[in-house]
């Protein structure tokens, strides 16, 4: 192919073969073995630690260090899966900077905390490579919990009442069970198929059936699940999208963000997937910095993200805006879209900058244009397809105490469920309290 | 700058710092690398008799401990003293100190413990121009099974009588090196002084074993599956050895002696304190073996600056100035009382002090919601620990409670001096009234 970074249009192949490789490998390398032990070196090992309590699983996180430190990498693993059986995932995706490793002492101390996530990172690989699941079911209580949604909460969950001793069947309506860790986040986040293996790995404990290709309320109803399991967990994340409600926005190549990650995540040959020359992203989350990022790497030549509202409120973390604009995206906050304009596909965008009145936003008179072969829109998913007679709490499903819907025997965790932030690392915590609050009902 | 120029047991050097009798002094390449980078002295690796020499082990030689970061705290040594020829070693030390007459030059020396032995040997030290000799009664492996080192070491007799027949054999000033491997340096450091030393260097290495290889089972440095005690250095040495030092300068009878100062020395500061506790020099090893020989500078130009901010034109005049604030426990001032005082903006809210207070100590520091810790001065015996633990730098300190004022745990008003001896617990306690 010929394409290059300046080739008009939405085509594939804007790179040379071999930067592809290059482009969507780890963001952040592993540490070696002496890279941890000068990283875990630094921990002070600090009473009632700040960054065990930022953690929205509790990992004992001074603990697993030392034992990094005492060249037991191992054990650290299992302090970290103690509480949060994704945790390799989590170390390679969490907002650390926004987390455990903004309280660090060391970052009070002298604005470089100690590494947490790489270190985290380092011990989950150094047990996930020896192949063997760590953890032994407890025996058989007889008792079966339908889980809906495979992605990390209903990972967790299925996870923490499998070793509980329970049966669990794990339903998701996609064909590879890891929901966003498989699907929606970044390819460079989580290379080399982690996703993957790390799904393979977990089940490794037994007792979890997984069921592809079964969507709650196309292929399964709560009613039989109630009917049939002895519980049901439903983390079925926010399958919905908002609407840009911009005109135009049927035009082609306008499109959801997070399914242009998908296809990314899944394809095999990334320089069979095409992109624009001018990539705009609409949205201030995650999703918009990853689709941006990604639009980068695949070879457009002018990214940008625009935002409605300032950058202080982007949902991006500013570590997330940093590595974007490193990688040369334009971020723009404060203008809204006003009309696609194009003939048949997008062609530019125009934007009215906006104005904060009391706290709702309004459109002002100035606008600007941005040229756009291709619109990414990232402006958040929505609750799709909740069950009726589940009672909602705003726009997710409404939860008391670790997950209890308004339905006896149903619980819910992660995305979809109210309270906490979308974060992988909050869905596993959501999905493991859960799975206790199922086991004590079911045996209490 | 202050002037650094030393005078040690009659031996003129331009700075205090020596290197110790160990690998680093062993061969006349290295002992030139080591006055052209500045070393004010060498004691040459310890010669032994003429003969065939002594072998060495063909495996590894040294064990380690180590702090954060790899940092070498403490290293050990099984390597026995030169086994390179006699006359070789003699050639090349003549060659030396020819070229650096400025510096000093002292040879050591361990030979088996006959007057005759040492009668052939002196003389051939003396003929290579050598300033000294230092009497190798310290090392604690291989040698000591030969009745040579510690074993002559920790006999005082044995140390009084070699001294003696050393003394009446050479006009060099002779040093006797001791060994800490005894129960009081006050014995050994007599002796040597009754057999006429005109110095003692100390301390040689520590019997110790670093590490045990758990696979092999065998302690390190493991040699063929086994492995033996060496001799430990490096800064985790250093506080016995400052204590040894500070025994024989606080100690009557041997206050005079000459002291050369060997143990941990590894920056300007540990120097300092050596000097301060009654060593006339210092001699290094570790820190050259773990860094190189450039370590000197850091530490001539280290003392050199701090002496002058404290107005000390030479290191005569720092030498022994803590000697007097050595003492024993039963004169410590009971009616010194102090607190624990956290500067809470230097405070990073790592609350190790609080866990080492609260698990191990007195339960005296509070810790609040939002990780304020503060000390409760009803409960502060004021140990230190918290000080100790802390990873910032003078975050917390020992502040001292005025005279006239009730210290809130005992309720007593903080008085005058009063120590030990007088005080009514004590059943051996003299007439308090006195």
């Amino acid at each position: 192919m010929s394409n290059t970074h300046r080739t008009p249009g939405v085509v594939p192949g804007r790179l040379a073969a071999g930067a592809y490789a290059e482009n969507f490998s780890d963001k952040v390398p592993p540490l070696d073995p002496h890279e941890a032990a000068v990283a875990a070196d630094r921990c002070y090992f600090c009473y009632d630690a700040p960054c065990t309590r930022a953690c929205p699983t509790a990992i004992d996180i001074p603990m697993f260090i030392r034992q990094i430190a005492a060249g037991r990498p191992e054990a650290a693993a299992r302090t970290i899966f103690d509480r949060n059986i994704l945790g390799g995932m989590c170390a390679r995706v969490c907002p650390t900077e926004q987390l455990c490793e903004a309280v660090c002492v060391r970052e009070a101390a002298e604005g470089q905390p100690v590494e947490i996530g790489r270190l985290q990172r380092f011990a989950t690989d150094a047990l996930m490579a020896g192949g063997s699941h760590p953890y032994a079911r407890a025996a058989s209580t007889g008792r079966r919990v339908a889980v809906v949604g495979a992605g990390p909460a209903g990972l967790a969950c299925a996870h923490r009442l499998a070793t509980r001793g329970h049966d669990v069947v794990l339903f998701d309506a996609r064909e590879k069970p890891g929901g966003l860790n498989e699907y929606g986040i970044a390819a460079y986040k989580a290379a080399d198929g982690f996703a993957r293996r790390e799904v393979e790995w977990l089940i490794g404990i037994g007792g979890i059936t997984i069921e592809n290709g079964r969507a709650l309320g196309r292929d399964l109803t709560l009613d039989a699940l109630r009917a049939d399991y002895d519980a049901v967990f439903l983390g079925i994340g926010l399958a919905g999208v908002n609407a840009l409600r911009a005109e135009g926005e049927d035009k082609g190549h306008v499109r959801d963000a997070v399914d242009f990650i998908a296809e990314l995540r899944q394809s095999t040959d990334l320089s069979k997937l095409p992109v624009g020359r001018d990539v705009v992203v609409i949205g201030g989350g995650m999703t918009a910095v990853d689709a941006a990022v990604q639009s980068k790497l695949l070879g457009a030549e002018n990214v940008t993200i625009v935002y409605r509202r300032d950058r202080a409120q982007m949902s991006a973390s500013e570590a997330e805006r940093n590595q974007a604009a490193a990688k040369g995206v334009r971020i723009i906050t404060g203008a809204a879209p006003v009309r696609i304009i194009g003939n048949g596909a997008v062609r530019e965008v125009e934007f009215a900058y906006t104005r904060d009145e009391g706290g709702s936003l309004a459109m002002t008179a100035e606008t600007f244009h941005l040229r756009a072969d291709q619109l990414f829109k990232a402006i958040g998913q929505t609750l799709d397809g909740a069950p009726e007679g589940l009672a909602l709490s705003g726009r997710k499903i409404a939860v008391t105490g670790p997950g209890r819907t308004s339905l006896a025997g149903v619980w819910a965790g992660g995305d979809c469920a109210a309270g906490g932030d979308d974060l992988t690392v909050t869905a596993v915590a959501e999905g493991r309290d859960a799975a206790e609050d199922i086991h004590a009902s079911l045996i209490g | 700058m202050a002037h650094l120029a030393s005078e040690f047991a009659g031996i003129k050097s331009p700075n205090p710092f020596w290197l110790a009798s160990a690998p680093p002094t062993d061969k006349e390449y290295n002992v030139r690398r080591a006055y052209e980078a500045g070393w004010g002295g060498v004691v040459w690796k310890t010669l032994g008799s003429e003969g065939p020499p002594v072998v060495n082990v063909n495996g590894p030689r040294y064990g380690a401990i180590w702090g954060g970061d790899r940092r070498l705290l403490g290293l050990n040594n099984i390597e026995l003293i030169t086994d390179r020829p006699l006359r070789q070693n003699l050639r090349e030390i003549k060659s030396v100190k020819r070229d650096y007459p400025d510096r000093a030059l002292v040879v050591s020396l361990m030979v088996p413990c006959e007057e005759e032995a040492w009668k052939a040997i002196l003389p051939v030290v003396e003929e290579t121009g050598a300033d000294g000799v230092e009497l190798n009664f310290g090392c604690p492996h291989g040698m000591a099974e030969r009745g040579m080192g510690s074993a002559v070491g920790q006999v005082p007799e044995y140390v009084e009588m070699v001294t003696r027949w050393c003394k009446a054999s050479t006009r060099m000033p002779v040093i006797v090196k001791l060994t800490p491997n005894i129960t009081s340096i006050l014995g050994p450091a007599t002796a040597a002084l009754k057999g006429g030393a005109d110095a003692v260097s100390l301390i040689n290495t520590i019997n110790s074993i670093t590490a045990v290889d758990l696979d092999a089972m065998a302690p390190e440095p493991t040699i063929d599956g086994k492995g033996t005690h060496g001799g430990y250095c490096g800064p985790a040495v250093k506080p016995i050895a400052l204590n040894m030092v500070a025994e024989i300068a606080r100690n009557p009878e041997t206050a005079k002696l000459p002291i050369s100062g060997i143990g941990g020395v590894t920056t300007w500061r540990d120097a300092a304190e050596f000097l301060a506790l009654g060593a006339g020099n210092v001699q290094v090893c570790t820190a050259a073996m773990t860094y190189g020989f450039r370590v000197v500078e850091e530490m001539k130009s280290g003392l050199s600056q701090w002496m002058g901010e404290k107005g000390y034109a030479s290191v005569d005049q720092v030498v022994g100035r803590a000697v007097p604030n050595v003492t024993d426990w039963q004169y410590l001032n009971l009616n010194y009382v102090t607190k624990a005082r956290i500067d809470q903006d230097a405070c990073i809210k790592c609350g190790r002090c609080y866990a080492a207070c609260e698990d191990t100590s007195h339960q005296a520091i509070a810790m609040s919601g939002d990780r304020t810790f503060t000390v409760k001065d009803e409960d502060c015996v004021a140990c230190n620990l918290c000080v100790n633990v802390c990873p910032v730098e003078n975050c917390i300190t020992m502040v001292e409670m005025p005279k006239g004022q009730t210290d809130p745990r005992t309720g007593q008003v903080v008085g005058g001096y009063v120590n030990w001896t007088t005080h009514p617990n004590n059943p051996g306690a003299t007439c308090a009234a006195e």
